[in-house]
């Protein structure tokens, strides 16, 4: 791999907390200007790793450096040129957007000539030049979370750490912050993007880490890790009635394949012959008297490759969404 | 040329922590000093509590006023010192200061002055006001000099209490023992002489006798060792405060 112009080098990293592994001795590379989607369910290492990059927390083991700068030790000087937005929204409710963006200003040393343009154009740029009297306590989820971005960027920094930005926003909202975000590829910024939601990482990331349990089990390009799953058949199941209390009889039908329950009454099945699938479940449907409604061949998505990857159940990624919480960037 | 870089840097680094401190003490007072709250705790109740002393006995008024000045001083920096760094840590809000170029000892210190200054503003008032009114003389250098350092050493107390504990209300709850303690053992109301003698030595424990002893001295020109000794039995305290108040935090982040 190719570390000449790495914004990030991580080399064995590794966190404890106690007896827990939070991250397993991981190592990759972030190269200047992409965008890396750091991909995985709750728990499985992301706010850990951007807290030992960002000098929130000490690692265990290993090393790391950011923009040149190695840490610990030079951590302060990094931070000079890289913007964090934490999982939560944390600027000060009694601040006005404009007041919370001045003060960050002020905070990284932006010369007091350019505090006030840099600030109006960011409010401009994200839309919160008309509210940008107001307390920032009286903004919506999605104010917020684009003002969190704006003071993270006030500095102009070089690489940008995002925890989770779209968390628990409505879609309208999500969606105008995916477009913002995909707008600072093309001023030249690197973006190290934490998220678990897949099609997320898969509209904007150039390449994907996905982590679980503290170790990175895949690092590419979203495409080539859907061209993991892409040669092997998929096929969905929508059955008349709840199947979920019968997946194991019905694995027993499929031997080696493996089936994942979707929901109550839809299972889809990875890899194997699709004659042989039909055949299985056919036989299933008959024994236990479960009609089949529908069968379809789908072209696997980054959540396919995802779960192929992982291991990992639909509901347990469903659930991550649902909770929309991590652990905070600081906590 | 290496050394000269890390000179650059080492200038770049220290001018950031400077900057920092500055601006999140400015921060402060406006977001949570210059407000109700902060200055009824800082002025209001130190006012009040020396008036029903006044109406007791309205002869000694004067004899008030270094421990009046003393409870302004105490109440005006921890009011809101005490409960603001844990509300940020709740808030997530110091996480953001922790994100920018800056130490955590450079964000406690930034902290600390917040409550210095509110206390600042608050003692000078009260000072001002003892002065003009009563027509006081007192020694302005051991009076000033007493002040800061009583500000900082409380405002540390303040931030120690609000690191050490988990829950906003818990800092408040608790700092009021040794608050009242202290008003009562330091010779704010009573002189420490005239209590038993093991209170008096309890009270040799407590920063704020230091304080009153200080205040007293400027206003009384008692002998300027003794003042020499609190002001340094003072620094002590707010070594006292500080360290454990750090290093509380960065524990908090470890």
């Amino acid at each position: 791999m190719s570390q000449k112009n790495a914004a990030i080098i991580a080399d064995k990293l590794t966190k404890r907390y106690g007896d827990l592994l939070a991250v397993d001795c991981i190592s990759f590379h972030v190269d200047e200007g992409e965008i890396f989607g750091f991909l995985g369910p709750n728990g499985s290492g992301k706010t850990s790793t951007i807290r030992m990059l960002v000098g929130l927390t000490q690692p265990s083991g290993g090393r790391a450096s950011v923009l040149g700068c190695h840490l610990p030790g030079d951590i302060y000087l990094a931070r000079r040129y890289v913007g964090v937005v934490p999982d939560i929204s944390n600027l000060y409710d009694e601040l006005s957007a404009r007041e919370n963006l001045l003060f960050m200003a002020r905070l990284y040393g932006v010369p007091r000539s350019q505090q006030n343009s840099r600030v109006d154009r960011l409010l401009q740029d994200f839309g919160l030049y008309e509210r940008k009297e107001d307390h920032f306590a009286t903004f919506s989820r999605g104010m917020k979370r684009a003002l969190t971005i704006a003071a993270a960027l006030v500095h102009e920094p070089r690489l940008l750490f995002l925890d989770e930005p779209t968390t628990g926003l409505d879609a309208a909202a999500a969606r105008s912050l995916r477009s913002l975000i995909s707008g600072l590829r093309e001023k030249g910024l690197t973006v190290f993007l934490t998220t678990h939601y897949l099609a997320e990482a898969d509209m904007l990331c150039d390449r994907i880490a996905i982590l679980v349990r503290g170790r990175i089990v895949s690092i590419d390009t979203p495409e080539g890790l859907k061209r993991l799953v892409q040669e092997q058949s998929l096929i969905e199941f929508s059955f008349r009635g709840d199947v979920s209390g019968r997946i194991g009889a019905l694995q027993s039908f499929l031997g080696e394949l493996q089936a994942s329950l979707l929901d109550s009454s839809r299972i889809r099945i990875y890899g194997g012959d699709p004659p042989r699938i039909f055949d299985a479940v056919f036989q299933f449907s008959r024994e236990s008297g479960i009609g089949v409604e529908s069968a379809s061949t789908i072209r696997p998505s980054l959540e396919d490759a995802f779960l192929q990857i992982t291991g990992l159940s639909p509901q347990v990624m469903a659930a991550d969404k649902g909770s929309g919480k991590g652990r905070g960037v600081g906590r | 040329m290496g050394k000269v870089m890390e000179k650059v840097r080492g200038k770049m680094m220290w001018q950031d922590q400077m900057r920092g401190i500055y601006h999140i003490t400015i921060k402060d007072m406006k977001t949570y000093y210059l407000k109700p709250p902060a200055i009824s705790w800082g002025m209001v109740f130190p006012l009040a509590w020396t008036l029903a002393f006044y109406l007791r006995n309205p002869g000694d008024f004067a004899e008030l006023v270094p421990g009046l000045l003393a409870m302004t001083i105490i109440f005006s920096t921890t009011a809101a010192e005490a409960v603001v760094i844990n509300f940020e840590l709740r808030l997530g809000t110091l996480e953001r200061l922790l994100l920018a170029p800056l130490s955590m000892t450079a964000v406690l210190l930034g902290k600390v002055l917040g409550g210095f200054l509110f206390g600042l503003m608050m003692t000078a008032i009260v000072a001002a006001g003892a002065v003009i009114y009563l027509g006081l003389k007192p020694d302005f250098v051991g009076l000033a000099l007493t002040s800061l350092i009583s500000l900082m050493v409380f405002s540390s107390m303040g931030a120690l209490f609000s690191v050490a504990v988990r829950e906003v209300f818990e800092a408040q709850t608790l700092l009021n023992l040794p608050r009242f303690l202290m008003v009562f053992l330091c010779g704010v109301v009573y002189p420490v002489s005239a209590l038993p003698e093991g209170l008096q030595l309890l009270s040799r424990l407590l920063p704020l006798t230091y304080t009153v002893q200080g205040l007293k001295a400027s206003f009384l020109s008692i002998d300027g060792t003794v003042f020499i000794w609190d002001l340094l039995i003072l620094l002590l305290f707010l070594i006292l405060f500080l360290l454990p108040a750090n290093s509380l935090l960065q524990r908090r982040f470890s």
